[in-house]
């Protein structure tokens, strides 16, 4: 029997669901335009007022928003609420520009927990569950997701944030945690370990994983599934549009639900921009119907993606995505950390090295292998070793500060990082997703 | 009189050292020594060339990264204690060695070349010289 947190919203028909959307969305641009000057000047370049807009088929008329235009209004320039009313921000790793500092208002808080909460009920989840969060906590979004949609939901929290292995195996098994959040990659890590001391699958109290924030396969989902004895969830979100929970799986796991009465979901061709019909692949695009403090309007998010409105068998009425089949842009999504290649340009710069550069992203035992090469020069190069190797550690240091991850560095010899056409091939990305 | 050597930057993996003694045959450079170093991901050749200046010109021209190095050479007998005697001298001296290795004479067979590398060079041959030890010229090596 298929359980939901908002039923009367999950399962809505169409029509109300239209409705809601209609209605939210007139009141959205009207406060936006109101409140954000910069979405303004764009909608006035544009040639469109907030009179335009009179349900959501209007939403076609409404300029986008992207990462650069974050850049161009950060801090506080898409903010759409006096900062007195905020509670919090997340953020994502990375520069000015490149890193993304999202406000919310209890409002927006309690929306994104809710659509969390819907989550971890599709899960299985209920009051009765205990809920081991291993997600990062801090400015990640994952962390600070799953953790208040588990209190919505009543279930027992465990906070473990990321990491400590050791300690997160204790909990499972002595606190009889039934269910876990974290990156699907940390999921596999956590099965082998626990396979290594021993407990197989009947052993292990878990009954259900709700994993995001990094793309996985069916494949790494079987063999998850079959090492921790449970069923596992994808859930995806963006810092921008508020964080995990955007869309989640259900039991079918058959595509992931969008919270479409806050988030509006639209395929558009990412060349010319124009919308694509249902069943089409291109760019998602995500407008915040209700969100206050950052309500994103049209964001393009740079993955590639299918939507289906088909009916669900779980019940819920709610628009499905397909898992993203790649992004538009350069993004690489390495241990569920955004990076973004010339993130690692700027540090090799800062540090006064040319940027020839190569990373090299490979999957081994499920998790993510992230190698840096670098080119070595003559300015670098000195006869004295630990000078060369204090510099490659003083290289992966300044990464691991811009990144949030760590990778490894390798110093290799002068014009060997492919080159095909004369142009450097930057990203060799050997995992297969 | 120190001697420069070539420090040669080599990736820690297959072939790569083999292609720098293609790279000095091709150019007609015989090493007079040669000595490797490496790391978990990059290794160092050190070499003593008989043509220093065509050796490096030849390996930046083929795309290596070479530098110059000042290292002292001091022939030793080629018999039981002959690199004992040498280091308790350099002890004496206050000599702070970095790293070393050997190659042959041009002398023959009883004598052996010691190359060293050390903190100060020219502090290092003074204090050494005030001795009676005297570091061999580019050419006696």
């Amino acid at each position: 029997m298929e359980r939901y947190y908002q039923p009367e919203i999950e399962t809505a028909s169409r029509e109300r669901i239209i409705e809601i959307q209609n209605e939210k969305l007139v009141k959205q641009i009207r406060r936006v335009w109101d409140a954000v000057p910069y979405y303004r000047k764009k909608m006035m370049d544009a040639g469109v007022t907030p009179d335009d807009i009179k349900s959501i088929e209007d939403i076609k008329k409404l300029p986008f928003l992207s990462k650069s235009d974050l850049r161009d209004s950060y801090p506080y320039g898409m903010l759409a609420m006096p900062l007195s009313e905020c509670v919090r921000i997340q953020s994502t790793s990375g520069t000015t520009g490149k890193r993304v500092v999202a406000f919310y208002t209890q409002h927006d808080l309690d929306l994104w927990e809710d659509c969390c909460a819907r989550a971890i009920v599709a899960a299985g989840g209920s009051k009765e569950d205990v809920c081991q969060v291993a997600y990062g906590y801090g400015l990640f979004t994952g962390g600070a997701g799953l953790h208040g949609g588990s209190h919505k939901v009543g279930c027992l929290t465990v906070p473990t944030s990321s990491g400590n292995t050791e300690r997160q195996i204790m909990f499972i098994m002595d606190l009889k945690a039934t269910i876990l959040c974290c990156t699907p990659s940390y999921a596999s890590y956590l099965g082998e370990a626990m396979k290594e001391m021993g407990y197989g699958p009947d052993d292990i109290p878990l009954k259900a994983g709700i994993f995001g924030a990094e793309p996985w396969s069916e494949e790494m989902r079987r063999s998850i599934q079959d090492t921790l004895g449970i069923k596992a969830y994808d859930i995806y979100g963006l810092t921008e549009i508020s964080g995990p929970g955007v869309a989640f799986e259900c039991s079918e796991q058959h595509g992931m639900h969008i919270n479409e009465d806050h988030f509006y979901a639209e395929i558009i061709d990412p060349d010319t921009g124009e919308p694509l019909p249902e069943g089409s692949q291109g760019e998602l695009v995500f407008t915040c119907l209700d969100k206050e403090a950052f309500p994103m309007i049209r964001y393009r998010t740079r993955d590639i993606c299918v939507l289906t409105r088909e009916p669900c068998s779980c019940g819920r009425t709610h628009v499905r995505m397909r898992k993203p089949q790649g992004r538009t842009d350069d993004m690489l999504i390495i241990r569920g950390v955004n990076v973004f290649p010339s993130q690692i340009e700027t540090v090799l710069l800062n540090q006064g090295y040319a940027p020839n550069y190569q990373i090299l992203v490979d999957r081994v035992n499920n998790t993510d292998t992230f190698e840096v090469r670098v080119e070595m020069t003559p300015e670098m190069f000195t006869d004295n070793i630990g000078e060369i190797t204090e510099r490659q550690s003083k290289l992966s240091e300044g990464l691991l500060s811009m990144l949030g991850i760590k990778a490894k560095v390798s110093l290799v010899a002068p014009k060997t990082i492919t080159r095909s056409e004369g142009k450097a091939v930057r990203v060799i990305d050997n995992r297969k997703i | 009189m120190s001697v420069k050597q070539i420090s040669v930057f080599l990736e820690n993996r297959p072939g790569m050292l083999s292609q720098l003694t293609t790279e000095l045959a091709a150019s007609g450079i015989n090493m007079r020594a040669l000595s490797l170093a490496e790391t978990k991901d990059f290794g160092i050749a050190r070499i003593i060339a008989d043509d220093t200046l065509k050796a490096m010109h030849d390996l930046k021209a083929g795309g290596f990264v070479a530098s110059l190095t000042p290292v002292l050479a001091y022939e030793i007998p080629n018999e039981a204690g002959g690199l004992d005697r040498l280091l308790k001298t350099m002890t004496e001296s206050n000599v702070n060695i970095e790293y070393m290795y050997s190659c042959l004479s041009l002398r023959g067979n009883s004598r052996a070349v010691m190359v060293f590398r050390v903190s100060d060079t020219e502090k290092a041959e003074s204090a050494l010289l005030s001795r009676g030890l005297h570091a061999l010229s580019q050419e006696e090596i």
